[in-house]
């Protein structure tokens, strides 16, 4: 970075922008930088293809609602240091139990039944990772498969319907105005994480257990009891998350959510939180997801099959984070 | 009538596993006071302080806070009690900022939620309170040391603590910035606070202390007004009766003629502010300091792990170039480091593996590693160095720490350096090792090896040493000659730069 470079870019023309760019945490804000860069370069390639009509990016902030749930849970696990990869699991175990327990005992009973695999779950996780000191990724890893494999078992393979309207309206079919529910519900979530992350004295815990788990324990914080609700909380949202997936595919089935982990992380470390813990934001984390929703959409709408997607957007999201890391 | 005293400890016993580490202890600190907490490696100064702030609790004896009798058994509630400790390994959060760590876990909140601004007036409040010009919304992580060490002792004072453990504290501040924290103590001292200074040195502790208690051997040996006791004294009673007796020093080896094996000219790197001096063959050279001289950073840089930034090196006369480890390993230097378990070995390998890791080249025929060459060669080393080990292939993080610290010196001698550079070999190794690693430095230097040692364990020093190098602030400002060292206390009132 000396001086005497030897770039064949001419001098900049105005000093503002370097000014504006040094103002930059390019750690903390390059999501906001890319969702921008990328935004603008599919607005001037594929405006033509309706890239920016209301109903297309609706269609993006829809298509990211889910995900985006589930990584606002994991906003604070990862900002704790730890990982949790059964979430798309648990959503596909909430989707089976809430249809079939709605199918039996109706609407109230259904949903108390999909929170309950959440908390249980989550139970089961955040005691083996804050007790019995398990490392989370492995925790995580087998409960990925038995949460899968539960749902597929019980459920011999076979998609459970949801013949209740008044569940499949307002867990995400239905719309308030041109906003689809799902978006609501994200918000909601959004909302709340981001309040709770910044404002509330858990989130202070949460990112203080991340950072220095020995310097948190001596400020007297309970580091164990701060790891089992991260986990406690992450399959608490990745089960709103399966209700969603439950309601508006007016069903239930095991593979909703599958993958699902790897674009909730990616959203996370997209949004400027660290992977090593103690550094974290929920709306960076939204921006992550919306950009990888973005890329999607913006792919699809320019003809590219869902292989040529795959690889870009990993090659994107390894410029992010790398870019990230500089400085 | 007078104040209460701020701190009563009396009979204070406690054990671990059957080993005695405090023996019937009392110790007074007053209000207002600054008490100077003095003591060897061992003699009980971190479990007594421990003890105070709720961390061990103890097998007999009493405690008393301003009269008041005190049974913490958790950190918290010695915090609500009033006891502050400033940590040595420092207990902040680098991605909160200053405000944040002060109040964290205690947040001032409105309505349920973080009270930013609260928080952030309160700490500005705080900091001015004890004279400290930090901007409360600065990370931590981008502060400097001595910033950060204040941030500490802000948290501290936050929950009105009325007592501060502080645990060598200027160890890794500069000049001006250990004048700053002085000026901190002396207010927090006019406001009523009990200050506990643990530190080794000595001008230090002339400088701020109202009184020294030394402790020796998980003893209360004594505590006097310092304006009745001289740095002999203390240094004397510090080291106690262990001092080196002239016999038991190994043989001088004789130190070859002709150009020196390893110059060093005028060195700086991060933590060395030029060091220079010149190893001969077959000699041994202490490096003794205080802790945060830059001892282990003039080591690291002479192993090519930190780069060096000025000054150069010479290997028999020709400068050499250290960007790496290997290129160190390439000129024939070699590294004992500091800490065995997390830089010298790998735990769950075998003591095969790890003996044979920096000479796995000469393992191979036709590229794959040949078990009946690891087994040769480790056999050797093994036998070579006493290790006593009975399964070779079982992982080392089963071993003693004293024969884990002879791997690490035999896996290294596998490489043949000329120079060997060793940071703390005793530290951690029980008596017998210590004479054994004593013995195999003194045979290393009889072989024609040059070897600079760097140790806080002086009788160590004394008996490896032909000669003393002492560090201080980053730079060699004396060298000494082990004919002029007798004791650990001429050693210690060299490092003090208190010799007569």
């Amino acid at each position: 970075m000396s001086a005497g470079a030897p770039t064949t870019v001419a001098a900049a023309p105005g000093g503002a922008v370097h000014g504006l760019l040094s103002r930059l945490d390019w750690r903390r804000d390059i999501i906001y930088v890319g969702f921008v860069v990328v935004f603008l370069v599919f607005a001037v390639l594929l405006g033509d293809q309706g890239f920016l009509s209301t109903t297309n990016l609706l269609n993006i902030l829809r298509q990211s609602a889910i995900v985006t749930i589930m990584a606002v849970g994991m906003t604070f696990v990862i900002g704790c240091a730890e990982i949790d990869l059964s979430v798309g699991s648990i959503a596909g175990l909430t989707s089976i139990t809430t249809a079939m327990a709605i199918a039996s005992f109706g609407l109230v009973p259904g949903v108390v039944a999909g929170l309950a695999v959440g908390a249980l779950v989550g139970a089961v996780n955040g005691a083996l990772v804050a007790f019995v000191r398990i490392p989370s990724f492995l925790v995580t890893l087998a409960m990925l498969g038995i949460a899968a494999g539960v749902a597929q078992w019980v459920t011999d393979s076979a998609p459970q319907p949801i013949l209740n309207s008044t569940f499949n309206t307002v867990f995400g079919s239905g719309s308030i105005g041109p906003i689809p529910g799902l978006v609501l519900w994200s918000g909601f979530a959004v909302a709340l994480g981001a309040v709770v992350l910044r404002k509330a004295k858990f989130g202070r815990q949460v990112l203080a257990t991340g950072a220095n788990r020995t310097a948190a324990e001596y400020s007297g914080i309970n580091t164990r009891a701060i790891k089992f609700k991260v986990m406690m909380l992450s399959a608490m949202a990745a089960s709103v998350a399966g209700m969603l997936y439950a309601g508006r595919l007016h069903s239930g089935r095991f593979q909703w959510g599958a993958g699902d982990e790897l674009n909730a992380i990616a959203a996370v470390i997209l949004g400027g939180t660290a992977l090593a813990g103690g550094r974290g934001s929920v709306v960076g984390t939204l921006f992550g997801a919306l950009l990888m929703g973005l890329i999607n959409n913006g792919l699809i709408l320019a003809g590219l099959d869902s292989s040529q997607q795959q690889v870009i957007r990993g090659v994107i999201i390894v410029l992010a984070v790398a870019l990230a890391r500089n400085k | 009538m007078p104040a209460p005293t701020a701190v009563r400890m009396t009979g204070i016993c406690k054990a671990f596993d059957g080993v005695t580490v405090l023996d019937d202890v009392d110790f007074e600190v007053e209000a207002a006071e600054v008490h100077a907490l003095a003591g060897g490696n061992g003699a009980g100064k971190s479990t007594l302080m421990k003890i105070l702030q709720g961390v061990y609790q103890r097998d007999a004896g009493r405690v008393e806070l301003f009269g008041e009798p005190m049974s913490a058994t958790t950190i918290q509630a010695a915090r609500a009690a009033g006891i502050g400790m400033v940590f040595q390994e420092f207990s902040l959060i680098s991605t909160l900022t200053v405000a944040q760590n002060i109040f964290l876990d205690d947040e001032p909140t409105r309505a349920g939620l973080i009270d930013d601004a609260t928080m952030r007036t309160r700490s500005a409040e705080l900091l001015a309170r004890i004279g400290v010009e930090i901007d409360p919304g600065a990370e931590v992580g981008d502060l400097s040391t001595a910033q950060w060490q204040l941030t500490e002792i802000a948290k501290a004072l936050r929950q009105d603590a009325r007592v501060l453990i502080m645990d060598e504290p200027t160890a890794s501040l500069a000049k001006h910035e250990v004048d700053a924290l002085f000026e901190l103590i002396a207010r927090l001292k006019a406001q009523g606070i009990a200050v506990i200074y643990i530190s080794h040195r000595m001008d230090e502790v002339y400088r701020i202390a109202d009184r020294i208690t030394i402790l020796r051997n998980g003893r209360h040996l004594l505590t006097a007004r310092l304006d009745e006791v001289t740095p002999q004294e203390i240094v004397a009673g510090i080291a106690g009766k262990e001092l080196v007796e002239a016999g038991v020093r190994g043989p001088r080896a004789e130190v070859a003629e002709g150009p020196p094996l390893l110059e060093v000219q005028d060195v700086r790197a991060p933590g060395v502010d030029g060091a220079t001096f010149e190893v001969r063959a077959g000699e041994v050279v202490g490096i003794a300091g205080l802790m945060g001289a830059g001892r282990t950073e003039l080591a690291r840089a002479l192993f090519g792990v930190t780069r060096i930034t000025g000054g150069g090196l010479r290997m028999h006369g020709a400068p050499v170039n250290l960007d790496s480890p290997a290129d160190a390993i390439a000129a024939g230097i070699a590294l004992i480091p500091e800490d065995r378990r997390l830089q010298g070995l790998v735990l769950d390998h075998s003591v095969r593996e790890n003996l044979t890791l920096p000479v796995l080249d000469g393992m191979r025929r036709w590229g794959l590693l040949v078990a009946d060459r690891i087994r040769a060669t480790s056999d050797q080393l093994i036998e070579r160095f006493h290790i006593a080990v009975a399964r070779p292939d079982a992982p080392a993080r089963l071993l003693s720490g004293g024969n884990q610290q002879k791997i690490v010196i035999a896996k290294w001698l596998g490489t043949d350096p000329e120079v060997l550079v060793m940071d703390e070999p005793t530290a951690g190794v029980d008596v017998g090792t210590k004479s054994e690693i004593v013995r195999i430095v003194r045979e290393l230097a009889r072989t024609g090896k040059g070897i600079v040692v760097i140790s806080s364990e002086y009788p160590e020093l004394i008996a490896m040493c032909d000669r003393f190098l002492i560090m201080r602030a980053g730079r060699i400002v004396d060298s000494v000659d082990a004919d002029s060292i007798q004791t650990e206390v001429d050693l210690e009132l060299a490092v003090q730069g208190l010799a007569a």
